[in-house]
């Protein structure tokens, strides 16, 4: 022992004088410093988290759990009741997610079934993911600008006061924004169904239509749904495309086609002129509620996705 | 049971097939109308003093964006000077603690972090910074973009770093380089290219954001190098001049929202094509 001990000593001094340089530091510092970026990014959410809790606790302290339920959002008498934000976050984004359904799955099924590879497949995948990319306030002023009044075209032909913004426009600016989340996962997912199931099916006599909707649908399913609620957390927490076409109404809606504000919508619009501590602990409440929304539904989703073992 | 007849299983087939690859087809059409929109109505607005000017009050004809072009650039700079640095860190400490009980949280706070909602990011930085120093700022609004590039640069180390060969870290290890070394000489060389796509693809996310800026770099109409004063941006000014009332500005902000869109879409095709080229193989 002494004499290996010597013997490192004797090493260590004579690299120490040739061209042994001392690295800028040391083993333990370094790896400590590798475990405090790892920890301030814990800490960062748990920050987030109490900074929103402290920053609304006027709020929470003022109006408890009737904050949720009240219906009443009226800054002038300092009334703050947020109901009427949730019930447009809600409208917003379920018709959002349906009208987007309605395209994803095809999608999914196309890139990851029909057509995984070549050309056409790329091109498809190409301009969906560039969908993803385009700015949401983008997404806004051309909802505004294009959509908004053939939906008011539409209105005027059904009959319903022609605002041209609201839920519906909301909406279905929302499902194009959220397609490519739902389906790269479904894409991804369905690719992952194994083969030979497949062709077991089709070894059978079945086509391929039933091949998809009795083998591949059942075992990517729940694939599938964790990219919906993916989706889903998106369309939740999207705020400049939403703000930009819903009309911003702080009254419960009344239907489909009448102008609401959404949970982001509201403090994006009313932020920057909220007088009072109670106004911006109202509106810091809304930020709170957001958060723990989507992060509950993002975990969800993430967690189907980990355990059907694909790399979201 | 009545089985369907062979040939009606056909037609459903087909029928199935055919109704896919319509609503495939139709789904991309946004995109279209998307970049044509923009492209015939904003093109024409693009001019050399669109680029070189500054704003100028309504009812004056011209004006331009380059307070909101160096705007945009200086928050994302300042969003990348503390968001790159943790990020390849923590990224690096993901994938060398890659069972620990700390990493697999950490793991699960990226994850939520990533979710998080841009407005919220915003409030964050609004409680953080512009209450603390007293106004709107380029800083907060910086480290609201920052916050919001952090989880991806994390990602993208980390799945980077992942592909590396032990072997190449157990090489270097055996021939008594030291362990900073080995991952800052060694692995982090290795793996350069995915994180710059990741620094890439963390900007092309960030650049387009106006949620976060909203109460924090607030928008300016001046042209301001103060890191402490506020700042505008081009989403922030796409939207101001959107739902402003005066059909000049609506001209003004097509004309951004074009530059906006190659800018962003630009980098999202440049980091793509680099990612093929540069993926990390061995």
């Amino acid at each position: 022992m002494n004499h290996s001990g010597a013997e490192f000593l004797m090493l260590r001094s004579k690299t120490n004088t040739m061209r042994w340089r001392r690295p800028a530091l040391s083993e333990s510092s370094f790896r400590k410093i590798l475990s405090i970026a790892g920890v301030f990014v814990l800490l960062l959410l748990v920050a987030i988290f109490f900074s929103l809790v402290i920053a609304s606790f006027p709020s929470i302290r003022n109006f408890g759990v009737r904050f949720l339920f009240s219906s009443t959002w009226d800054p002038v008498k300092s009334e703050f009741g947020a109901f009427p934000f949730l019930l447009g976050t809600l409208a917003t984004s379920f018709l959002a997610l349906v009208i987007s359904v309605v395209f994803s799955i095809p999608i999914s099924i196309f890139l990851g079934e029909y057509s995984a590879q070549g050309s056409t497949a790329t091109f498809i995948k190409s301009m969906i993911e560039l969908l993803a990319g385009v700015p949401s306030v983008i997404y806004g002023f051309c909802g505004l600008f294009l959509l908004a009044p053939l939906v008011r075209m539409l209105e005027m032909k059904l009959g319903v006061a022609p605002y041209g913004v609201g839920i519906f426009t909301a909406s279905l600016v929302l499902s194009i924004m959220i397609i490519p989340y739902s389906a790269s996962i479904g894409r991804e997912v369905i690719s992952l169904v194994p083969s030979d199931l497949k062709e077991a099916a089709l070894s059978l006599g079945a086509t391929r239509f039933e091949v998809i909707r009795k083998v591949i649908l059942p075992y990517a399913g729940s694939g599938i749904v964790a990219g919906i609620l993916l989706s889903l957390g998106r369309a939740l927490g999207e705020t400049m495309a939403v703000t930009m076409v819903i009309g911003n109404s702080n009254f419960i809606p009344k239907g489909v086609f009448s102008p609401a504000n959404t949970l982001a919508s509201v403090i994006a619009n009313e932020f920057t002129e909220a007088t009072g501590s109670l106004y911006l602990a109202s509106l810091i409440e809304l930020g709170l509620v957001l958060f723990i929304v989507t992060t509950i539904i993002n975990l969800i989703g993430k967690l189907i996705i980990r355990r059907m073992g694909v790399e979201g | 049971m009545k089985e369907p007849s062979i040939r009606r299983r056909i037609l459903y087939d087909k029928l199935f097939k055919i109704i896919v690859v319509l609503i495939t087809f139709c789904s991309i059409l946004p995109m279209f109308f998307i970049l044509f929109f923009i492209t015939s109505k904003g093109i024409s607005v693009i001019s050399w003093r669109f680029l070189t000017q500054l704003p100028k009050p309504v009812g004056e004809i011209g004006g331009g964006i380059l307070n909101a072009i160096i705007g945009t650039l200086m928050l994302v700079g300042i969003g990348m000077a503390f968001s790159v640095p943790v990020g390849i860190l923590a990224g690096i400490f993901l994938s060398e603690g890659r069972k620990g009980k700390l990493a697999s949280l950490t793991r699960l706070c990226v994850e939520t972090l990533q979710g998080v909602p841009s407005i919220v990011i915003g409030i964050i930085a609004y409680i953080w910074l512009v209450v603390s120093m007293g106004s709107f700022s380029a800083l907060s609004g910086g480290v609201a973009l920052g916050l919001m590039m952090l989880p991806v640069i994390i990602t993208a180390t980390e799945q980077t770093l992942k592909l590396i060969p032990g072997s190449l870290k157990e090489a270097s290890l055996a021939l008594g380089v030291s362990y900073s070394r080995t991952i800052l000489k060694v692995i982090l060389p290795a793996g350069m290219s995915g994180i710059v796509t990741g620094i890439l693809l963390s900007i092309a996310r960030v650049a387009g954001e106006t949620a976060p800026l909203l109460f924090t770099a607030f928008g300016s109409p001046f042209m301001n190098f103060n890191v402490l004063k506020p700042i505008n941006s081009l989403p922030l000014m796409i939207f101001n001049y959107a739902t402003s009332p005066y059909p000049e500005w609506h001209t003004l902000a097509w004309g951004a929202s074009f530059i906006l869109i190659i800018l962003v879409l630009g980098l999202n095709l440049f980091t793509k094509i680099v990612t093929k080229r540069w993926k990390v193989q061995f």
